[in-house]
């Protein structure tokens, strides 16, 4: 069941009292930085550094002995994965805050991105302290795996003189999840269609065209009073009023008027990023179009293209331009 | 019966509400808050207006409106369609309304939830039924489906001719979210733009990038247009409307006019600033600050040219050396613009250029006499000229 708009802001205002609050008591690692411990990671990342390896190359780079990777950061103060205990007894505000989450409703999480910035390399001997603090929790967010809240720490590493040697921000989604469509067994309704591009719909004066597109051609309205050509097609001539409406086939042959490459958002069922230009043609008329089977940085305003009607779905063809050869 | 718009009417009231990625209230709510904050600032009385006037693309009746706020018998209510080519339009209805005599107090507004409803960021789809679907079916096979779309195929061909940089988008990205930072309306307070923080956000649609686009909020704003009589007898000293004027130009499309010789200026916005200049007998040299409509960035340059306070091509030079920042030529978008502010499809524009003249506004130009509003970029589209009453 959706929350409500008003049990919406009352979840929303428990959250932000989380906001600021360490998730507990100042962590320092179970073991000082140690050698064994760097030569595992090293084994695991498959890092040869020597300064990490061997003290007289360390001394030789201008340490004192051997020094941590900088990525181990996080490493000396970890010690296996609390949330795995479950939220039923939460032990510390994360747990709380998750809990609080997931008791509305929001009963997934995923971690989307962290960053870390180091101040001075570690050396064996140095014993590190973790400090994480809530730093903000977003606005809901509709996502692609279901609306939820993004929540945001911060963890501050110390060294046995209370001085800063690095931190780490760490990106949560806490989540409701998107009820997926039911995989059709038989092909039959409740199958949910794939999303395709948005095709035209076709009334008395763009029908015509489409129809020729699906039959190879490229067409560019002609006017059969004064023969003036025109895109997109009208119902009437601008030139001379007439009514009486024909079209000639384009050669294909155009060039790149003006692009754009179509990032964001992501549209369901286009391929992106989406690399569309406006091409004047060669008769004298200018049409929307992609250009395909170009890299988005070789397409160049006054580049020479020619029409290629593809067919980019099941019994749909659309008309796309291609590098001239 | 006047024979121009010229000083025929003023705006003695602004209104809105909180600017939000989430109101959660309904934008008939919106709208009547904004409306009802507008008439109160004017010192009148619901009573008082007789006429209301908003966007097509409003979802709120005018009846709906007028009934919830207390206003009574409605003798204009009047429409203008292609989206933010409205905002300044609306108050052109009104003030046509005010000098035929046809209404004595006209209220002009606009309240969506732009973030939380409909987002018209995210574009147009098979699923609209309107009569303009067979216009967009000339863009959407091809993934045409977004404004930024739409505005980057005019942007890299006015950067292809006339050799405008990233780096000239990026001064009316900067100079805009300064004035946010001062605005503590603004979804931007406090968040100064680097430009490297520019230059590093992600593409939306190439040559645009993320802070080339403006937001999406949920918010409402509202005006009151009455007589320069009227006005003289009101709360706040009246903003005067020297002139105001919408156009359409030839071989127009709503956002897609991508057949006309050149594509690289808006032939709309310069008829609009021609009828200005005629109307008003002022000119560009006149203006001391503006309000130029800023969905995306290249659109502020193009506009900067089209009311002649540079040559063709020249803005990417105009804009330098902070000439959009109060203190520069031409303090641009004081409020945050639609960039940094709040998008309130431009009439949150008004409001600003409202308290410009007043000298109420966070980031107040020494200079006021006469402030340019602008409305809509690449629709048919509107302008005026506000400054101070006699």
């Amino acid at each position: 069941m959706p929350l409500s708009q008003a049990q919406k802001r009352e979840l929303e205002a428990k959250m932000q009292e989380f906001v600021g609050l360490p998730i507990s008591e100042p962590k320092p690692g179970r073991d000082a930085v140690n050698e064994p411990m760097i030569r595992q990671w090293c084994d695991a990342m498959a890092d040869e550094n020597p300064i990490y390896w061997d003290a007289a190359a360390a001394k030789e780079a201008g340490y004192d002995g051997v020094v941590a990777p900088p990525t181990m950061l996080q490493a000396w103060t970890m010690q296996g994965f609390e949330m795995a205990e479950g939220y039923d007894v939460p032990k510390n505000n994360e747990h709380r805050l998750h809990k609080l989450l997931t008791d509305h409703g929001y009963t997934s999480v995923v971690a989307t991105n962290t960053d870390q910035g180091y101040t001075r390399y570690l050396a064996p001997g140095d014993v590190v302290t973790a400090n994480t603090v809530i730093e903000s929790i977003s606005e809901e967010k509709a996502t692609a795996l279901g609306i939820g809240y993004f929540i945001n720490t911060r963890t501050t590493f110390t060294d046995q003189d209370g001085d800063e040697v690095g931190w780490l921000t760490f990106r949560v989604l806490k989540f409701v999840p998107q009820q997926q469509p039911q995989a059709a067994d038989d092909g039959g309704a409740g199958a949910a269609a794939a999303p395709g591009i948005i095709r035209p719909p076709m009334g008395h004066d763009n029908g015509w065209w489409w129809e020729l597109v699906q039959d190879g051609v490229l067409a560019i309205q002609r006017c059969n009073g004064c023969g003036a050509l025109h895109h997109p097609p009208r119902p009437m001539c601008n030139q001379c009023r007439s009514m009486d409406m024909g079209h000639v086939e384009a050669s294909g042959r155009g060039t790149v008027h003006s692009f754009t490459v179509i990032r964001h958002p992501q549209f369901p069922g286009y391929d992106m990023p989406i690399l569309a230009a406006l091409i004047d043609l060669e008769e004298g008329t200018r049409i929307v179009s992609n250009v395909v089977d170009c890299r988005p940085e070789d397409v160049h305003i006054g580049m020479k293209v020619t029409c290629r009607i593809d067919e980019v779905e099941d019994g749909f063809k659309l008309p796309v331009f291609v590098p001239a050869g | 019966m006047p024979t121009t718009l010229k000083d025929e009417a003023a705006i003695v009231g602004i209104g809105q509400t909180k600017f939000t990625k989430n109101s959660g209230v309904s934008e008939l709510a919106l709208a009547c808050e904004a409306v009802s904050n507008a008439i109160d600032d004017a010192g009148l009385d619901p009573s008082e207006v007789d006429g209301l006037t908003t966007f097509t693309l409003d979802t709120n009746d005018e009846i709906d409106v007028a009934r919830a706020v207390g206003i009574g018998e409605i003798r204009h209510f009047g429409r203008t369609p292609y989206g933010g080519g409205a905002a300044t339009a609306i108050v052109h209805q009104a003030v046509m309304a005010v000098a035929t005599g046809t209404c004595k107090a006209v209220v002009a507004y606009r309240a969506l939830n732009g973030r939380s409803g409909q987002r018209y960021g995210a574009g147009v789809s098979g699923n609209i039924i309107t009569s303009d679907l067979i216009h967009w079916s000339w863009y959407m096979p091809w993934g045409l489906l977004t404004p930024a779309s739409w505005v980057a195929m005019f942007a890299q061909r006015y950067m292809h001719e006339y050799g405008a940089k990233p780096e000239d988008l990026a001064e009316v990205a900067i100079a805009t979210r300064s004035h946010a930072v001062n605005n503590p309306d603004a979804f931007f307070h406090g968040r100064p733009l680097t430009l490297d923080e520019y230059m590093d956000a992600r593409f939306i649609a190439e040559p645009l990038r993320l802070y080339d686009c403006c937001q999406e909020t949920d918010g409402g704003c509202a005006v009151v247009i009455t007589s320069p009589e009227r006005a003289r007898d009101l709360k706040h000293p009246g903003v005067m409307i020297r002139a105001a004027a919408s156009a359409a130009g030839a071989d127009q499309e709503q956002m897609t006019s991508f057949y006309r010789p050149a594509i690289s200026g808006l032939p709309e916005m310069d008829s609009v600033a021609s009828q200005l200049w005629e109307t008003s007998g002022l000119g560009p040299d006149d203006i001391d600050s503006a309000i130029l409509y800023d969905a995306f960035t290249p659109n502020v340059l193009f506009q900067i040219e089209s009311f002649g306070f540079c040559g063709r091509g020249e803005a990417k030079d105009f804009v330098k050396d902070g000439a959009l920042a109060v203190g520069g030529r031409l303090p641009t978008n004081t409020h945050g613009g639609q960039l940094s502010e709040a998008y309130i499809h431009g009439v949150n524009g008004i409001a600003e250029g409202v308290r410009v003249v007043r000298g109420t506004s966070t980031n107040q130009p020494q200079k006021n006499d006469h402030v340019l509003v602008t409305s809509g970029i690449g629709v048919p589209t509107s302008a005026m000229v506000l400054g101070k009453m006699d």
